[in-house]
Formats: C-alpha cells, sequence, structure tokens
C-alpha cells in the first residue's frame, strides 16, 4: 500500500501538506464507515485506498461491513435498480425484510465512532440508532440518483432525512431534503494496481492471456456485467462500425458479492457475441486490476456506454492513462468529459459508432482527447482530492457558518 | 509597527442546494434567493478551479446560458460583467439579476431546456486555513509569492476582497500599511477575472518589483 508522502510527486507538497494541517484539526475523532460488501464494486475499492491513507495522515477511520443473506441482497439489488428509474417489482413484504436485517445489524453493531459514516441504501435504516446514541451521522449516496421511482425514494428519505448530512456524486443527483447536501466526487487512485504505470511486457502478456490481436485496434468497455452498463448496446455499436474498420472489442468486468443479477447478463452477452472471434467477453475474478489497467493501456479507444452510472469511475481510469474516451452523458460521466474537448459524450448506439469510427480514423484527434482527459482527471479525481473533500466535510458537522477559519 | 504577511489558503465544501431551473426565468427567480454563498460559488468556481484553459466563459451562469438554454447574446452579457468593479456579492448578484430581467422584459424568451440540461443551484462552504509562510518585507513578500499554492493567491487576491467584504486585496491593503502606497494601488489595479491565476503571480511579482521603493 503507498503511503502518503508518495502521492508528493504527482500532486505537489502542498496538497499534502494541507491533508496533514486539516487531519490535525480534526483532531482524535472516530469515524466509521459502514456499508455492505468488503469487495467487488466502487464503494469497497474507494474505501479499501481510502482509509490507510487517512490512517496514515494521522485520522481515526476505520470501517465495518454488515453481511445479508441472498434474500437481502436481491431486495437490495431491486432498490438500486428502482433508484435508477427501472421499474422494478418491489413488495410491501420486500421492503419489511429489507428493514428486519437493518434493524437486526443495528442490535449487532458498535457503533463506536464519533462520525457515522453509512454508505449507499443497503444499511440506511441503520440511522434509527441516533435516537439512542446521538453523534453525527453521514449518509454517503453512490447511485445515479436523477430520476428514482417515486416510491422509492419516498421510503427512503424518512431515513435520509434524519442524517446530518447527505453526500452525492453529481450535483442532478441532489434533492429537496430537510439536511444539507454535499457534492464530493468519487476518485481514483493513480498509485493503484488499477492505474499505475505498467511495463510493455505485463501488457502484453494479459493481451497474449486473453489472445486479443495487438495489431489491430482494440475497443474497450470495462465494466460489471449489468444491463445498466449496456454491454449489449456496445456490441450493436461495434459491429456497424466491423463493417468499416477491421478493429477488436473487450467487454470485461467482474461481479460484486451483492450483484446476484451479473451472470444472466454474462450469458446473454456471450449469446449475442458467439459467432465473432474478435469480440472478446472476459469475466474478471476479483482482484484483476492489473489485468483491468492492462487492457485500458492496450486500448486504443476505451467506452462506457453506460444507461445509467453512479459516477463511472472507469472513465476517470481510462482518461487517467491518457486514453480516448467515448461515454454516455449520465450520472457523474459529464463531470469528467468536456464533449469534444477531454473526450466524447455520446446518447445512441449510432452515434457511439460514428464517434468510433471518427477517432479510429483520427489517431491525432484522439491523442489530443486523451491528453486533456489526463490533465482534468489530475487537477479533479485524484485520491488526494477525495481525502480532502472527506476531511472538509468531517469538519463541517461542527462548523455551521458558510466561512469557518481554522 | 505592522505585523508581519501570514499567508492564508482556502479550502471549500461544495453544497448542493436541492434547487434547479429549466427556464430563464427559473433561473432568474432562483438567483433572487438563493443564499449569497451560491452566487459567490456560481460566479467564482471556475476560475478558482483554473479552468481558464478551457474553452468555457468564466461563469456558471454564462456557461448554462449560452450552451443549455441557447442565448448567445445574453450569455455574453452575464459572461463580461465586470466583476472586479462590485465590492461585495449583494451588488453583484443586482447587477446580474438586473441583466436578465431586462433582457426577459425586452425579448420574452420561453426557451425549456432538455431533460438533464437544468441549472443546479450550490454553494460552498469555505475553510481558511493558515500556511506556512509569512513575509516581513516587500521582498519577502516577493520571495513567498513565488512559492505559495494558486488556492493561496486566489485566497488573498479574490476571496477575502469580494467574500470577507474587505476593501480591498490583502497584499495591497498590507503594503499600504507599510507605506508601499504606489505598489498598493498598481496592484489593487490588476484584474484577476481575465488572466489565469499563474499568469497573475507573474504579474503581481513584475508589478511589486517595479513598484516598490528599495
Amino acid at each position: 500500500m503507498p503511503a502518503i508522502k508518495d502521492y508528493i510527486p504527482i500532486v505537489g507538497q502542498d496538497t499534502i501538506d494541507e491533508l496533514y494541517l486539516l487531519t490535525e484539526k480534526f483532531g482524535n475523532r472516530i469515524v466509521q464507515n459502514i456499508n455492505s460488501t468488503s469487495v467487488g464494486g466502487g464503494v469497497a475499492e474507494i474505501l479499501m485506498r481510502m482509509i490507510p491513507l487517512l490512517k496514515d495522515l494521522g485520522a481515526d477511520v476505520r470501517w465495518d461491513v454488515i453481511k445479508g443473506d441472498e434474500k437481502f441482497f436481491n431486495i437490495t439489488k431491486k432498490i438500486h435498480n428502482a433508484l435508477h428509474g427501472v421499474t422494478v417489482e418491489l413488495t410491501e413484504q420486500d421492503l419489511e425484510y429489507f428493514l428486519f436485517i437493518n434493524e437486526l445489524k443495528r442490535k449487532e453493531i458498535n457503533f463506536y465512532g464519533d462520525i457515522i459514516f453509512i454508505h449507499d441504501p443497503q444499511p440506511v435504516a441503520l440511522i434509527n440508532t441516533k435516537n439512542e446514541i446521538g453523534k453525527k451521522w453521514i449518509w454517503r449516496c453512490h447511485i445515479d440518483f436523477t430520476e428514482p421511482q417515486s416510491y422509492i425514494i419516498q421510503f427512503l428519505e424518512s431515513y435520509i432525512n434524519k442524517y446530518d448530512r447527505a453526500v452525492f456524486s453529481a450535483p442532478s443527483f441532489a434533492r429537496k431534503l430537510n439536511i444539507p447536501q454535499v457534492l464530493i466526487s468519487p476518485s481514483i487512485d493513480p498509485l493503484s494496481d488499477k492505474n499505475k504505470e505498467l511495463p510493455d511486457d505485463v501488457i502484453s502478456k494479459v493481451l497474449e492471456q486473453f489472445s486479443i490481436d495487438k495489431s489491430r485496434p482494440l475497443i474497450t468497455q470495462i465494466s460489471r456485467f449489468d444491463y445498466l452498463k449496456d454491454p449489449l448496446g456496445v456490441i450493436k455499436a461495434y459491429n456497424k462500425v466491423k463493417q468499416y474498420i477491421d478493429c477488436q472489442l473487450v467487454l470485461a468486468g467482474g461481479g460484486a458479492t451483492d450483484d446476484p443479477e451479473g451472470m444472466e447478463v454474462l450469458k446473454e452477452v456471450k449469446n449475442a457475441a458467439a459467432d465473432n472471434p474478435d469480440i472478446h467477453i472476459i469475466f474478471l475474478p476479483p482482484a484483476s486490476d492489473i489485468e483491468i489497467n492492462a487492457l485500458q493501456r492496450a486500448s486504443t479507444v476505451v467506452l462506457q456506454k453506460s444507461l445509467k452510472e453512479g459516477f463511472g469511475l472507469t472513465v476517470a481510469e481510462a482518461l487517467w492513462k491518457a486514453k480516448p474516451v467515448i461515454a454516455s452523458a449520465v450520472g457523474g460521466i459529464p463531470l469528467q468529459i468536456t464533449h469534444k474537448y477531454s473526450g466524447i459524450l455520446t446518447y445512441s448506439i449510432d452515434g457511439t459508432a460514428y464517434y468510433l469510427k471518427q477517432l479510429l480514423n483520427e489517431p491525432e484527434y484522439a491523442k489530443k482527447l486523451g491528453e486533456n482527459g489526463r490533465r482534468h482527471i489530475k487537477n479533479n479525481f485524484l485520491i488526494t482530492r477525495h481525502i480532502r473533500d472527506y476531511l472538509l466535510l468531517f469538519l463541517s458537522l461542527f462548523y455551521e457558518e458558510d466561512v469557518v477559519y481554522l | 509597527m505592522v505585523e508581519p504577511f501570514q499567508f492564508k489558503t482556502s479550502l471549500r465544501l461544495i453544497q448542493l442546494l436541492g434547487i434547479k431551473a429549466k427556464t430563464l426565468q427559473e433561473l432568474l427567480d432562483n438567483i433572487k434567493i438563493v443564499p449569497t454563498s451560491s452566487i459567490y460559488y456560481h460566479t467564482h468556481r471556475l476560475l478558482y478551479q483554473q479552468f481558464l484553459l478551457y474553452p468555457e466563459p468564466p461563469n456558471d451562469f454564462a456557461y448554462w446560458i449560452s450552451q443549455s438554454l441557447n442565448i448567445k447574446d445574453l450569455g455574453e452579457a452575464v459572461a463580461s460583467i465586470n466583476i472586479i468593479h462590485f465590492r461585495n456579492i449583494e451588488t453583484l448578484r443586482k447587477q446580474l439579476i438586473k441583466i436578465i430581467s431586462d433582457y426577459i422584459v425586452a425579448e420574452k424568451p420561453n426557451g425549456i431546456v432538455l431533460e438533464g440540461q437544468e441549472f443546479h443551484f450550490m454553494k460552498c462552504q469555505t475553510f481558511i486555513l493558515p500556511t506556512a509562510f509569512k513575509a516581513s518585507s516587500v521582498d519577502e513578500l516577493c520571495e513567498v509569492l513565488k512559492r505559495i499554492s494558486l488556492p493561496s493567491l486566489y485566497f488573498h487576491f479574490i476571496e477575502s476582497r469580494l467574500r470577507l467584504n474587505n476593501s480591498e486585496n490583502d497584499f495591497s491593503r498590507w503594503l499600504f500599511d507599510l507605506g508601499e502606497k504606489k505598489v498598493a494601488i498598481e496592484i489593487a489595479r490588476l484584474d484577476p477575472y481575465t488572466i489565469t491565476l499563474e499568469g497573475l503571480r507573474h504579474k503581481l511579482i513584475a508589478t511589486i518589483k517595479k513598484y516598490a521603493s528599495h
């Protein structure tokens, strides 16, 4: 694991000094993070990186996971989809079971933190403990909240409004709540296995491992096998391009332990790609970060054709590697890409195919987009900016005024 | 005896207000009611984030009016508001209201943006921190100016004057107290809204070297 000082060559001494100062002002209060999965998915990934760095700075930040059964995760998956605006059948019994597990966990957990930092909807109802123990409570939403099904948002809001702060990843997720809402974009870690520089021979080895031809252009989408990532739409766009340009497609991703739908999608995607040897469907086990890094670095163009997106960290990862990215204008993606300046924003399969052809045919233009994208990520979406925002968020719980002298 | 100049820096936490606009009228109605810190945020965000290299107008209102509502002339009028002319955010708010109101009366625009392109109102909470740098003389000030972070420069030159309702930028006030009136006045004439922060740093140092009495 990198130490905080290892980031100085990337972001500068000033930035790291500021983090030390903020940590000092925060004092010895304890922050207790709680979420529902320790591996897979963006939330666990970012906590795994951030907590050691916060500790290295001197902050007492800890992490607990609530474990649910399959039935609980099937329900939370439905809640997740309903928040994304998908019509799902979520019964009253489902919500009762959801609350039952929350209540069970609420009684099991030792709430030792001065700040209880709850991530995503799965443990949202743990807030019922606030009446008994007080303390400061933050709810961090990592999901696209733009057009949620109204019944599910009403259900969740009755809990969210009990927190001291709600945190969202993009401005469009803001709602009319009774509590302050903070905007904190997620981030990537430039020193993680997924983003660090890789020697050419490591990249070549990964390409060989998956039988990918190094000599022809490669289009890649890295994401969980999930309908909301639109892998079938990616194959359709690729097929339109393939008629004119000899290129290959990689659809690669893993699955989170709270995502039981994934296998079903993977099967459908494999069927759609069955008769084309240039389409590589790669299901990656956890801890495949080097493989993902290598696939992104080997790509000519990276896609993120999601129908809904929380933030879309894979976009930041590809841009950090100075890759030209074509992505849907959903969730937090427009925060990362300024259209035709630091990438391409699209709204359809046809649009994706059109821009794919353009970038494959105009490598100089594609290169410029990638370079601008990397600079934008460096300034705004690296883990050090995220740590600073979290420290400010923690401090904000103790200062109400708009201008605070620390 | 004038106290040494203590360099500070400011960091910001962004808050979402849950208020959005789909039309110019809605934008105007909300500009009238949002907190002062929201007007400050939307007119200074891009400057603070050093986005001046980006092909975007200098404030969020102008960008949204031009790009989402597609009203180019009003967008340009809002983009070219001379912020350096204003002593506080409330007078800046009044000017924004006047420009947009006049346009609505004259042109009666009826455009509505596409879903997903609404203007989302935000505000910021600013945290001011001391840095390790101090200066006791004009020469020391020049030396430290070469090394401080851009957010620190932003704080003393822009934020302190407009947001904390100080009459001038911090450097001019300190130099004035030090008896360096000529350089204090020349620095106060620099317009930070049409230059990058890095460019401002160079201009500041050059101005001090040119006008300070050594």
